[in-house]
């Protein structure tokens, strides 16, 4: 087991909120090594041998745990591919945080893509968290790629919550998913992208199953020279529910695409698409001054509320 | 105190200068409720955006306690002690009524403290704190809260456009209850309230007239206004509401 330094502890707290070990089962990855495994008697995480990554199985009726599976690389140059798939019992009640910080101080690119795999059982409830953190001073970009694919069976619910606020230099997010009859999943993400960064991301949801609904929001702030493209895309083939919303704040030179995507081939699929791109009104501005905030204040406490 | 000398305040409009204040002179005591009433178009809301320093004046000085603060921004003169209450509240996303009132009140409030400027507005608090200023809450309910931030601001010179406009399901008692507490509480304080609202002038210790841009008449309330309720400006301007 490797042992993590300052740097990569302070990566960790960024993207998992962790200080110490946590509790229940985990899988700490550090510079493409295993820095720490814990499984429970209800979750067992074992280690993929045909590729790099993890297999986490979650007991049916595994009620209130958790598993923590973050990611942190701080060798500059080091490109890795990771497969991570959660087969999640019937009936558990489940919530996984994943997470990737990148410290790259050297000249050449660090790259993480991971790919995860959800295959949800029956009435299982998981909450997903998602935090991606990049720093360092050097001129070799962080990259990040993940890939995520849901497969949910009749009745499960899967909440997302997917942040990259800081420091990532160039993503690619690529979400897909196809829900059985009652199935929900509800994504939120929240993104911000700095200087020549650019992000894209992608969602393709297929609601296969009667009465399977989708709602997914993106809340992004594109600043500097910064470019977002966020692509969603909903397929009804049911009578289902689906709903997408992005709604980002434009700033300096910065570039947002949004492209809706709604495809009924049922006649009783209801699909929504809501879409608003602009920058700070002027009016909120001037009214948080009139509160004694200056400009700049009153743009971090609106960008702030924004992506909270 | 606050003093308007000479104030002007002139837009160009496809290349033709318009003049929306001409002139004016001002003083608002401290201590004193004035209420700035007059037809609609006449320059009652710009007078008080000049004050704020959301518009700038184009001549003329305004003076806050011995301060000459015409060249001030808006944070300038909020932190001065200048407060303002929107005619029309603005919506934010993701900002909740409590990240509002910390931020109005310049430190970070604790729930019990903020919960009583939002009951002094007849808002339940509980229900309130943790809403997101969005388009959730109607027109009457951000007036309220409008005023609320105005109320933790706590500051030497208040003013309140048109703060009537909207308030639905709540009563002119309970808004006038709102000012006549704030006088109570703060006798040094001056406040200012645009209005067309008869209940509002009548209990101002002073009520300006403006009308095309300057002062029509000014003097204390029991001058003004029964000319007024006699003349039909006021309840004519009502009507039109």
């Amino acid at each position: 087991m490797q042992k993590l330094d300052e740097i990569q502890k302070r990566l960790l707290m960024e993207v998992a909120d962790l200080h110490t070990v946590p509790e229940g089962a985990y899988n700490i990855r550090s510079n493409s090594e295993a820095a720490g495994r814990r499984s429970t008697a209800n979750i067992e995480i074992t280690s993929k041998t045909d590729v790099s990554g993890i297999d986490i199985r979650i007991k049916p009726g595994t009620k209130n745990e958790s598993v923590h599976i973050p990611v942190v690389l701080t060798q500059t140059g080091l490109k890795e591919v990771v497969y991570n798939d959660f087969y999640i019992g019937e009936d558990s009640d489940v919530v996984i945080v994943a997470g990737c910080g990148i410290d790259n101080c050297g000249n050449q690119d660090a790259e993480h893509d991971g790919i995860h795999r959800f295959y949800v059982g029956k009435n299982a409830h998981v909450k997903y968290v998602e935090k991606h953190y990049g720093s360092g001073t050097g001129t070799g970009k962080r990259i990040l790629n993940p890939g995520t694919e849901v497969y949910q069976e009749e009745g499960s619910v899967v909440e997302m919550e997917m942040v990259q606020i800081k420091g990532v230099d160039d993503t690619v997010r690529t979400t897909t998913a196809k829900l059985s009859a009652g199935a929900k999943l509800i994504v939120r993400e929240r993104l911000m992208t700095h200087g020549a960064q650019r992000a894209i991301s992608t969602y393709s949801v297929e609601l296969n199953g009667r009465d399977s609904s989708a709602d997914v929001v993106s809340r992004s702030v594109a600043r500097d020279d910064s470019y977002q493209k966020f692509d969603a895309k909903i397929i009804g083939n049911a009578p289902c529910h689906g709903h997408t919303e992005c709604d980002s704040i434009i700033m300096d030179n910065g570039r947002i695409l949004a492209v809706p995507g709604l495809e009924a081939n049922d006649i009783d699929a209801a699909l929504v698409h809501e879409a608003a791109i602009g920058k700070i009104a002027g009016d909120q501005i001037i009214k948080l001054m009139t509160l004694g905030l200056n400009e700049a204040e009153a743009e971090e406490q609106i960008i702030n509320g924004f992506l909270r | 105190m606050l003093e308007l000398k000479n104030v002007s305040f002139t837009v160009n409009v496809d290349g033709t200068d318009k003049h929306i204040i001409k002139n004016m002179d001002l003083c608002v005591p401290n201590g004193k409720l004035i209420v700035i009433t007059g037809p609609n178009g006449g320059g009652k809301s710009t007078t008080a955006r000049l004050i704020a320093g959301i518009e700038r004046a184009t001549g003329g000085t305004i003076t806050f306690n011995g301060m000459d603060i015409t060249a001030l921004s808006v944070t300038e003169r909020a932190k001065l002690g200048i407060a303002f209450a929107f005619q029309q509240p603005v919506r934010f996303k993701g900002l909740n009524v409590l990240d509002l009132i910390r931020i109005a009140a310049g430190k970070h409030l604790n729930v019990a403290d903020s919960c009583e400027y939002l009951s002094a507005v007849g808002l339940c608090a509980r229900d309130y704190i943790d809403r997101e200023i969005n388009s959730s809450l109607s027109g009457g309910e951000l007036k309220r809260i409008e005023i609320a931030t105005v109320l933790a601001r706590g500051a030497s010179l208040s003013i309140f456009d048109e703060p009537e406009a909207g308030i639905d399901l709540w009563s002119f008692k309970n808004l006038i209850e709102v000012f006549e507490r704030m006088r109570r509480d703060a006798k040094d304080r001056s406040i200012v309230i645009i209005s067309h609202q008869e209940r509002i002038l009548s209990i101002a210790d002073e009520i300006v007239v403006v009308k095309d841009g300057m002062i029509d008449r000014q003097g204390s309330r029991d001058e003004v206004f029964p000319e007024l309720i006699r003349s039909s400006e006021v309840t004519a301007a009502c009507s039109r509401q």
